[in-house]
C-alpha cells in the first residue's frame, strides 16, 4: 500500500507528455459539454446563435462568476464559503444606503468594497483562529449574520436611484459591442489564473489543500494564506455586488440569495475537488460559461426558474459524483 | 495511566455539565429579564405557545443532532419538509376522508425517500454532506414548486381532521408537544442505550477507527440521513397542519434555525460529541429567543442578525471551552 503510493508520486513527478492523458482531461469533457449546450440552445431558439446574443448573455451571469474565481482557491483548500451571497447583499445594501444618505457614489463604491473585504476577513480570521470549527459552520453563521445586518439596515425596503453613470457597470458596452462586465471579468480571470498557476502563492494554496500540517512544517504561513484567500472572496463578492446592483438598478436585502449554489456548482463542475488540493482555473472558467449559457438558454425558452434550480442542483451532485469516481479509479491504479 | 485517563474523562464530563448548567442558568436569567420587561412572558398561555411553536424545531433538531454527530450537515431539511408537506396536503385535498395517521405516514415516507437518497449520495458516492444537501435542497424545492404549480393548498381545502393533528390536545398538552416528547424519549434511549446509537458516536469520533473495528460506516451514515429525512417528512405534515397552508417556499431557511439550536445545545460540529439533554436546552433557549424578541418589541428585521450573532457566539464559546478542557487534560498528564 505504502510503496504503491510512493511510486505513484514518482510517476507523477516524472510523467512525460502523454497524448491519451492530455485528451482525457476533465477540461476537454467540459469543452464537449460547452459545445453540446450551445448546439442545444441554438436548436431551442433561432435567435441564440449570433455573436451579439452570445456576448450579451454574459451580462446575465458574469456577476456571480467573479466570486467563482476566489471560491476555486477556497475549495482547493478543502474549505467552503457559503456566506458569499450574503456578503453580496450586505455590501450592496450598504453602498445604496450610503449613497442615498448623501455620500458621493465613488466613495459609496469604495465603502462597498471595504465591507466585502471586512466580511471576508472576518470569515478568514474566525476559520484560522478557531480551527475546531470548520469553514462550513463559520460561513453558515456569517451567512445568517451578514444577511441579517442587511435586513437591519434596509428592513424590507429597496434602495436605488443611482446616478446615470453607475448603470454603465451592468449595462455598458465597450465599442458598442463588448459588454463592460466581460472585459473586467477577463482581466480578473487572467489575474486569478496567474495567481493560482504562476506564483508561489498559488503553489502554497495547492500545498495547503493537499496537506496543511505538512505545509505548516515546511514553512508555509498557512493561516496568512487562508486569511488572504477568504478576504479575496469577500472582495470579489463586493465587486459582484457592484455589477449586480447596477444591473438591477436598485437593491434589497434579499438580493443574491442562493448565489452560493451557483458559484459552488461552477467551481465544482470545473473539476475542483471538494476534498482539496486539486483543480485548475481553466476548468472553472469553462464551467462558468457552461452554467451561464445553460441558464441563459433555458431562460430563452421560458423554462421555469425552479426547473433551472433542479438542473443546477443535479449538475452539482453529478459533477462531484463523477469526479469522485475518477478519484477512486486513480487511487486504485 | 488508566487512572489518569478516567480522571480526564471525568474532568471533560464535568466541563460538559458545567456547560449545560451555565446554559440553563442563562435560560433562567433570560426568562427573568424578559418577564420583567413584559409580564405576559411567563403566563401559561404564552408558555403553551412557546412549547407548541418550538415542537417542530425540536423534532427536526433530533435528526440534525445525529447528522452533526457523524460530522455531517443537512441543509436540505427545510426543502424536504416543504416537499413532503406539499404532497401530503395535496393528497388531503384530493381525499379529505383519509385518516390523519395515514397522512402522517405518507409524509414520513416521502421524507424518508429524500433522506435515504442523500444518505446514499454521502455514503456511497462519498459526496461532502454540504454539497450533496445543497444540491438536493434545490432539487426538492424545485420539485415542490413543479408539483404544486406554484399554488398554495390553503386552509379551506383541508378537512378539520387534518388540521386537528396539530391543534388537538392529549392529556392537556398540545399534540405537537406530546409527539416531540415521545420522539425525545425514544431517541434518548436509542442514542444512549442501543448498539446502533453508540455506533453513531463512534463514527463521528473517528470514522477510520470505526471502520477498522468493524462498524458498517456506510450503513449507519445512510441510516442517519434517512432518520433525518423521515423526521423532516413528519415535520412537513405537522407544519402544514399547524399553519393550515402548504406553499412552495414553506420553511425556506428553516434548516439554519435547526442547526443553530443544535450548535447552541453543544453538539460539536467536529463530530462525535453532543447529548440529548444539551440539545434540549439548546432548543429551549432558541425557542425562547424567538418567542421573547417580539415580546420585547424587537423589530422582526433584527431577528436574523441576532440569530446569526448568537450562533457564532455559541460555536466560538464551545470551541474555547473545548480548548480549555484539552489544555487542562494535558497538564494533568504531565503531573
Amino acid at each position: 500500500m505504502n510503496t504503491n503510493q510512493n511510486t505513484g508520486h514518482q510517476i507523477q513527478a516524472e510523467k512525460e507528455f502523454d497524448l491519451m492523458d492530455f485528451f482525457f482531461q476533465w477540461e476537454w469533457l467540459l469543452v464537449v459539454i460547452f459545445i453540446i449546450i450551445n448546439i442545444m440552445n441554438s436548436q431551442l431558439s433561432p435567435y441564440y446563435l449570433n455573436p451579439y446574443t452570445l456576448l450579451d448573455a454574459t451580462m446575465s451571469f458574469l456577476d456571480k462568476a467573479f466570486i467563482a474565481l476566489p471560491m476555486a482557491f477556497v475549495i482547493i483548500f478543502g474549505d467552503i464559503d457559503i456566506s458569499v451571497g450574503s456578503t453580496v447583499a450586505l455590501s450592496s445594501v450598504v453602498m445604496a444606503v450610503l449613497y442615498n444618505a448623501g455620500l458621493a457614489m465613488p466613495l459609496a463604491i469604495i465603502v462597498c468594497l471595504l465591507v466585502g473585504i471586512i466580511a471576508g476577513l472576518l470569515n478568514g480570521i474566525l476559520i484560522v483562529k478557531f480551527k475546531e470549527l470548520s469553514s462550513v459552520i463559520v460561513t453558515l453563521s456569517t451567512m445568517i449574520l451578514y444577511r441579517g445586518i442587511a435586513y437591519v439596515i434596509l428592513e424590507n425596503q429597496s434602495a436605488g436611484d443611482f446616478p446615470m453613470w453607475f448603470n454603465y457597470f451592468g449595462w455598458g458596452y465597450i465599442q458598442n459591442t463588448i459588454p463592460f462586465i466581460l472585459v473586467v471579468f477577463v482581466i480578473a480571470a487572467v489575474i486569478f489564473y496567474l495567481l493560482l498557476h504562476k506564483t508561489t502563492f498559488g503553489r502554497k494554496v495547492y500545498a495547503i489543500g493537499n496537506n496543511d500540517t505538512a505545509s505548516l512544517f515546511s514553512g508555509i504561513k498557512v493561516d496568512k494564506t487562508k486569511i488572504i484567500v477568504f478576504t479575496l472572496n469577500g472582495l470579489m463578492a463586493a465587486i459582484a455586488a457592484i455589477f449586480l446592483t447596477s444591473r438591477m438598478g436598485s437593491t434589497r436585502p434579499n438580493i443574491a440569495s442562493g448565489y452560493e449554489l451557483d458559484i459552488i456548482a461552477m467551481v465544482v463542475l470545473g473539476g475542483v475537488s471538494t476534498s482539496g488540493g486539486k483543480g485548475r482555473m481553466a476548468g472553472v472558467l469553462l464551467s462558468i460559461f457552461i452554467i451561464g449559457y445553460l441558464r441563459y438558454g433555458l431562460g430563452l425558452v421560458n423554462v421555469l426558474s425552479q426547473v433551472i434550480l433542479i438542473i443546477i442542483g443535479a449538475l452539482l451532485i453529478f459533477s462531484v459524483m463523477i469526479s469522485n469516481l475518477k478519484l477512486h479509479s486513480d487511487s486504485s491504479k | 495511566m488508566a487512572e489518569s485517563k478516567s480522571k480526564n474523562r471525568l474532568n471533560s464530563e464535568r466541563i460538559q455539565q458545567i456547560r449545560e448548567f451555565s446554559l440553563l442558568a442563562f435560560i433562567i436569567v433570560l426568562a427573568v429579564f424578559v418577564q420583567l420587561r413584559n409580564s405576559r412572558f411567563l403566563s401559561l398561555s404564552n408558555l403553551t405557545n412557546l412549547t407548541t411553536n418550538t415542537a417542530i424545531l425540536s423534532i427536526l433538531a433530533v435528526g440534525m443532532m445525529m447528522v452533526i454527530i457523524t460530522r455531517g450537515i443537512d441543509l436540505s431539511i427545510g426543502a424536504n419538509l416543504a416537499l413532503s408537506g406539499m404532497i401530503s396536503a395535496m393528497i388531503v385535498r384530493a381525499y379529505p376522508t383519509l385518516h390523519p395517521v395515514l397522512i402522517i405516514l405518507i409524509g414520513i415516507t416521502i421524507g424518508l425517500i429524500g433522506g435515504t437518497l442523500i444518505g446514499l449520495l454521502v455514503a456511497k458516492a462519498s459526496i461532502l454532506p454540504i454539497i450533496a444537501t445543497l444540491g438536493m435542497m434545490n432539487i426538492f424545492r424545485g420539485i415542490t414548486f413543479l408539483i404544486s404549480g406554484g399554488r398554495w393548498v390553503s386552509a379551506h381545502q383541508m378537512p378539520d381532521s387534518f388540521k386537528s393533528i396539530s391543534t388537538g390536545n392529549l392529556l392537556g398538552l398540545n399534540n405537537l408537544v406530546v409527539l416531540a416528547i415521545i420522539i425525545y424519549i425514544v431517541f434518548y434511549y436509542f442514542i444512549n442505550h442501543t448498539r446502533t446509537g453508540r455506533k453513531v458516536y463512534a463514527i463521528g469520533s473517528s470514522p477510520e477507527s470505526a471502520r477498522i473495528s468493524g462498524i458498517n460506516v456506510e450503513k449507519i451514515t445512510i441510516m442517519v440521513y434517512s432518520i433525518m429525512g423521515s423526521l423532516s417528512g413528519l415535520a412537513g405534515v405537522l407544519w402544514v397542519s399547524k399553519f393550515a397552508s402548504a406553499q412552495s417556499n414553506t420553511a425556506a431557511g428553516y434548516e439554519l434555525n435547526v442547526i443553530a439550536a443544535c450548535v447552541i445545545g453543544g453538539i460539536s460540529i467536529a463530530g462525535g460529541q453532543g447529548k440529548v439533554s444539551g440539545l434540549l436546552s439548546g432548543v429551549l433557549l432558541y425557542g425562547m429567543l424567538q418567542n421573547a424578541l417580539p415580546m420585547l418589541n424587537v423589530s422582526p428585521f433584527w431577528q436574523n442578525a441576532i440569530q446569526g450573532a448568537v450562533i457564532l457566539l455559541a460555536v466560538i464559546v464551545s470551541a474555547l471551552i473545548k480548548r480549555k478542557t484539552s489544555k487542562k487534560n494535558l497538564i494533568r498528564q504531565e503531573d
